[in-house]
């Protein structure tokens, strides 16, 4: 009996394996956008937006992953438009619109009788019943997220970092807010399946967040939130198919055990190393052109990822 | 006709830099800022003064495109801005910027180079040469790998000049660029904008700093939700101008041929033109 080698006799551990690679590489890809813009909200906000598109699928037999895209990329569209003009501040915006979404969806699916077990599948996920037609749809907006993240790469992350500069060179800044927020929806809508409403938020989030704690460039840690997401999740999905346990919630905790390692061992921004560099003998060895401001102080600490005085979203 | 052609053959010279004409500039029916008319000939450095809310980060917002223009026009050396925005260069205020993005200077100082490049094209030898002269020129080409949030004030503040500086713009706006900068780094700075000027940009400032703005600019634009005088500070820079822009929010204290003057709210968090 091999630990590594055993489940694979299974075809259904196949296809978990082949889907939670895919899933978790698309969304630690993606996740890079949602830690630096702040869309932690709105990802939590599109998952259960996508609710009732799934439930009207679902009671009409049509295609799940269709009727969740429509509704999702409705509500995306709802909370873009309402929040352009100001009047209405983007996160009541969502408020309003995540809420309704999935209310309207718990209230179609309280008309069924025998709705509780397709329920509690969207609301956790079911990795153990992909389907090879599911793995080739995640692999296709898997291929698609990565690519228009890639070609895009240098105007995403100047509308990301200096909105200011990106609208006055003639960027079309409130498009491209848009096109993240629609690549994010497709790639929500495929993972939930496999992971379920709850947990697709640590899918985009944990990864991404843990490689920023290593990385301190963009790019490399969009790769590396990737790598995390795809390795954590292949190996979370052994570990819930040894001791039983439900698999999504298996793979979000251990992502969660790794970043809180990498908080705490981060060789640049982990507590430890934080510590030591306060610490008068080995703070000495840091050469220092001149003293940190005090801002940069609070950014190093993450002070201001919290009280950033912009909204990323919102028009510059 | 042939009248016409040869007048404009002759005005062209003066079309040379920024200029601004007519200009109103707000949001709806909230107009900011009205009726500037401003010739800022290339090699020239103008620091634009006045109270908070009074429309100073506005006019650099008309002018990068930012805020709508309702009224006037804004061109540079004669083409409407609209269709030259590379020509363009700004440097934000430091509370606009996120400090914490995952991003190093030299990231950063590429960005100058994207407009060059096309949707498609990653940046190239060439760009990479670019950047690297530019952080050397602003003395920070040691700083390039680090994150932007772990540099000091002042090296952040460099940085930002290195992004303007490989933009190849002609006109260069700084949104307040002295405001929590260290005394080396605005030496610096000044530095640098004395030799850009000598290069021939175009370079507007706003600050807060009356007598700093005073000391080093060649030009002044006092501006409280209009022009209120624009001209070289030894003709503007006087006590009706002053109580014309300001109003009572300052102080002003003349002590034999120096004249120290104090504006209110020195240290408003910034001006967004946004006051009743």
């Amino acid at each position: 009996m091999d630990w590594l080698t055993d489940p694979l006799r299974y075809d259904f551990v196949l296809r978990a394996l082949a889907e939670v690679l895919i899933i978790g590489a698309t969304c630690g890809a993606i996740g890079a956008y949602v830690v630096v813009r702040q869309l932690a909200f709105i990802g939590d906000a599109i998952s259960h937006a996508v609710f009732p598109g799934i439930v009207i699928a679902y009671l009409a037999g049509a295609s799940i992953a269709l009727g969740a895209l429509v509704t999702g990329l409705l509500t995306a569209v709802a909370i873009g438009w309402v929040a352009r003009g100001g009047r209405i501040r983007e996160d009541t915006a969502i408020g309003i619109f995540f809420a309704a979404a999935f209310a309207l969806g718990i209230v179609l699916i309280s008309t069924r009788q025998t709705y509780q077990g397709d329920l509690t599948g969207f609301l956790i996920g079911n990795l153990q019943g992909v389907s090879v037609v599911d793995i080739l749809v995640s692999a296709g907006t898997g291929l698609l997220v990565i690519g228009v993240l890639t070609v895009l790469h240098k105007e995403l992350l100047m509308a990301s970092f200096d909105r200011t500069l990106a609208s006055a060179l003639g960027y079309p800044v409130f498009r491209l807010d848009l096109l993240l927020l629609v690549l994010l929806t497709i790639t929500i809508v495929v993972s939930i399946q496999a992971v379920g409403i709850i947990l697709v938020l640590a899918m985009l989030v944990t990864p991404a967040a843990t490689a920023r704690l290593l990385a301190d460039r963009f790019g490399p840690m969009l790769a590396l939130g990737a790598l995390i997401g795809a390795v954590v999740g292949v190996v979370g999905y052994y570990v819930s198919f040894h001791f039983a346990t439900a698999s999504g919630a298996t793979i979000v905790l251990l992502m969660t055990v790794v970043f809180l390692v990498a908080f705490v061992f981060s060789p640049s921004h982990g507590l430890l190393a934080h510590r030591l560099r306060h610490h008068p003998q080995h703070g000495a060895s840091a050469p220092a052109i001149d003293p940190p401001s005090g801002h940069a102080h609070e950014a190093e600490e993450g002070e201001v990822l919290a009280s950033s005085p912009r909204s990323p979203m919102s028009r510059g | 006709m042939t009248e016409a052609h040869v007048d404009a053959v002759e005005a062209a010279p003066n079309l040379a830099g920024l200029q601004l004409r007519g200009l109103a500039a707000g949001y709806g029916d909230g107009l900011v800022l009205q009726g500037v008319d401003l010739d800022l000939p290339r090699g020239s450095l103008t620091a634009v003064v006045g109270p908070n809310g009074s429309g100073k980060s506005t006019l650099l917002r008309a002018i990068l495109g930012l805020t709508p223009v309702v009224t006037g026009s804004v061109t540079v050396d004669g083409v409407p801005a609209d269709r030259v925005r590379q020509q363009v260069a700004y440097v934000p205020q430091r509370e606009a910027v996120d400090w914490s993005f995952p991003i190093t200077a030299r990231d950063v100082v590429m960005m100058g180079r994207y407009p060059s490049l096309g949707v498609l094209r990653r940046p190239g030898a060439q760009d990479r040469r670019r950047v690297l002269e530019a952080l050397r020129r602003m003395g920070i080409e040691n700083l390039a790998e680090r994150q932007i949030g772990a540099l000091s004030g002042g090296q952040q503040q460099r940085v930002f000049l290195a992004r303007a500086l490989v933009q190849d713009a002609s006109v260069l706006l700084l949104d307040e660029p002295m405001t929590g900068v260290d005394q080396a780094t605005e030496e610096a700075i000044v530095a640098l904008l004395r030799e850009l000027r000598e290069e021939g940009a175009t370079i507007v400032q706003t600050t807060h700093d009356l007598e700093w703005a005073a000391e080093h600019s060649d030009r002044l634009a006092f501006v409280n939700r209009r022009l209120v005088a624009f001209g070289p500070p030894s003709e503007t820079f006087t006590p009706p101008i002053l109580h014309a822009t300001f109003g009572g929010e300052l102080l002003i204290v003349e002590s034999g041929d120096h004249r120290h003057v104090h504006a209110g709210g020195h240290h408003g968090s910034g001006d967004d033109g946004r006051t009743a």
